[in-house]
């Protein structure tokens, strides 16, 4: 099956399984998320010079999909410092539950379950994205405005229903996990269906029982399932890239919504921050005025219109070209997962054109966090208004080619025939040339 | 249950393989075959680019390579600057100002130029495009783009049909 499985390495699996490395690494974060907020609340009001915008937008939001997702999955969502406050007052103890925790523990709404909310979130981050992007306070009131509605969550639901249902960067992660070499599974089914007690689910913060796991969006990778199994039966596996997605994996509508939601995003991010029509970036900025509700009313067409109208045109045509009997409803849900390569090769070539360039800001904000002049480790004002390269250009270029080439390989594994591919992999080649043409054209 | 491969698999394994290297080997003349382009002769180009929070007026520049290239750079509201990727080549003009300088599109491709002073929340992102001559890159990225489609398709044929499954 060509997995490698962490836990049989003694150091590896001594990591995993103790609570202390993951803790200090979410203690560190959480510290990074308070100096942020701060630093947004008071520190200089010129986003280059400020430790909010360049650490969230550029150093965190480009290492998240640079490193955190294609190599580990929904990595970033363990050291999370975001659902940390909510879960000390659930499990009324910081390291392990002392008895019974504050908080209601209601379950989330049926209605409100699925990646729908998620996908409106990430929607809005688009809407606001001119703003949020370039202004620290916004950025700061932002982060407090989600950690505190993660705790207030808490008290209210099980679990993490807000990482579950509403974080948009969860569902962003969570989609793309899927691609990701890491998943944590049972090592043997039996041993489970044994086991009455189901200690594993009962700890999982996430409310996901290992034995059913067949994708890795929804796990959180927090490992506490592997710390309270009594019969040592869960493994941490490295997989190849793409294992969650093929024929044997099941797929649901808001999954699909949410995929759709990410491409669009990644091609109106790129016409709008990467573009030369200065006049789209007043209008993207100037939240509320004329200009900016015709820039929303687009995005939204875009997002919710044409990204959606071509899909299902190239559904219709799946379903059409397929000898089997199916429903439109099952085509459009199986064949999401073709968004999930093409999505997150888009999002990284994205980031290699935007975020390189922007690099050289992330030293001297450590020098100088707040803009106010001081010189922490002698790097202040060495900022360069930075360039793209060929050779960046090249590296984007493979990327979404990469992208096209694993979608159409997913597209081919889960048809019938080639001849039923063929309106998946158009869409997908068309998706591909405007991002290229974005890009590099 | 095992796989076991007999002589006639190994050939269709070297077939495939054999097929892969026929892909590389289109993906590397796709990226550095010299393509075809029509040369046309240099000129000068006196060029009035105008600055605002936050665009170039043009935003788009299309010249030939060996033009010379006189660019206007006006600021129309704060400090502006202009600075072409690949090139090293910076205006800065002050509001209501205009600055004056000159260079030899030498380098084919697309090259963005970005303010490069400060100017505002927007200013990381107030970019404009340089194109000299055809776009090459672009051109070759659509063909990358095709091979990646046939690729995929290629890869997904029944690779081994004399495969037997056997059981141990």
């Amino acid at each position: 099956m060509n997995r490698i499985d962490l836990t049989r390495f003694p150091t590896t699996n001594l990591l995993l399984r103790s609570r202390w490395p993951q803790f200090l690494i979410r203690a560190i974060t959480l510290a990074g998320f308070v100096f942020t907020i701060l630093a947004g609340l008071f520190g200089s009001v010129v986003g280059s010079h400020n430790f909010a915008i360049i650490f969230v937008w550029i150093a965190w939001w480009s290492a998240l999909k640079l490193f955190f997702i294609p190599f580990g999955g929904r990595s970033w969502c363990s050291i999370c410092p975001i659902p940390m406050p909510g879960e000390w007052m659930q499990k009324r103890g910081v390291f392990s539950p002392t008895g019974k925790g504050f908080g209601l523990g209601k379950r989330w709404p049926k209605k409100l379950r699925g990646n729908w909310l998620q996908a409106g979130g990430f929607l809005l981050i688009g809407l606001f994205g001119a703003v949020t992007l370039t202004s620290a306070k916004v950025t700061a009131i932002i982060l407090f405005f989600i950690i505190a509605l993660a705790f207030i969550l808490s008290l209210i639901f099980e679990r993490r229903s807000f990482c579950n249902y509403l974080c948009p960067i969860g569902g962003f992660t969570g989609l793309y996990a899927q691609a990701g070499p890491v998943e944590v599974r049972v090592k043997d089914k039996q041993v489970c269906a044994e086991h009455s007690e189901k200690t594993c689910y009962t700890a999982c913060p996430w409310g996901q029982y290992p034995l059913a796991l067949k994708s890795s969006a929804d796990c959180g990778l927090c490992m506490e399932c592997l710390r309270v199994c009594p019969s040592d039966n869960i493994a941490v596996n490295l997989r190849p890239w793409g294992s969650d997605l093929g024929q044997n994996t099941k797929h649901n509508p808001g999954e699909v919504f949410l995929g759709l939601v990410m491409l669009a995003s990644v091609l109106v991010d790129s016409v709008v921050f990467l573009g030369p029509w200065g006049q789209l970036k007043t209008a993207a900025y100037e939240v509320g005025s004329l200009p900016w509700l015709i820039f929303a009313g687009v995005f939204l067409v875009v997002s919710l219109g044409v990204l959606p109208g071509l899909y299902s045109a190239a559904m219709w045509g799946a379903v059409r070209l397929g000898s089997a009997k199916t429903t439109f409803r099952k085509t459009l849900s199986k064949y999401g997962q073709v968004l999930v390569p093409l999505g997150l090769m888009a999002w990284i070539a994205f980031t290699v054109s935007f975020a390189f360039v922007k690099f050289s800001y992330v030293l001297p904000v450590i020098s100088d966090p707040f803009g106010w002049g001081w010189n922490l480790i002698g790097m202040s004002g060495t900022a360069s208004i930075g360039q793209s390269t060929s050779w960046s250009g090249w590296i984007q270029i493979l990327l979404l080619v990469i992208g096209l080439f694993w979608a159409s390989r997913v597209t081919q594994q889960i048809s019938e025939s080639k001849r039923q591919a063929l309106p998946i992999i158009a869409f997908s080649g068309v998706f591909t040339v405007s991002m290229l043409w974005l890009l590099i054209g | 249950m095992k796989l076991q491969v007999t002589g006639s698999d190994l050939i269709n394994r070297i077939k495939n393989k054999w097929w892969f290297f026929v892909l590389l080997i289109a993906a590397v003349l796709i990226i550095f075959v010299p393509l075809p382009q029509a040369q046309a002769a240099a000129v000068d180009r006196h060029l009035r680019i105008e600055a605002s929070m936050y665009q170039f007026t043009p935003g788009v520049i299309k010249v030939n390579r060996g033009d010379k290239i006189t660019l206007d750079l006006v600021s129309m509201d704060v400090v502006h600057g202009l600075s072409v990727d690949g090139y090293d080549f910076e205006l800065i003009a002050d509001p209501g100002q205009t600055q004056t300088a000159a260079f030899i599109a030498e380098k084919t491709g697309v090259f963005r130029f970005r303010c490069s002073v400060a100017c505002g929340n927007l200013h990381p992102f107030m970019i404009g495009k340089l194109q000299v001559g055809p776009n090459l890159m672009f051109i070759r990225a659509m063909l990358l783009g095709l091979l990646a489609m046939a690729a995929a398709f290629w890869s997904l044929r029944k690779p081994f049909p004399n495969l037997k499954e056997v059981n141990h």
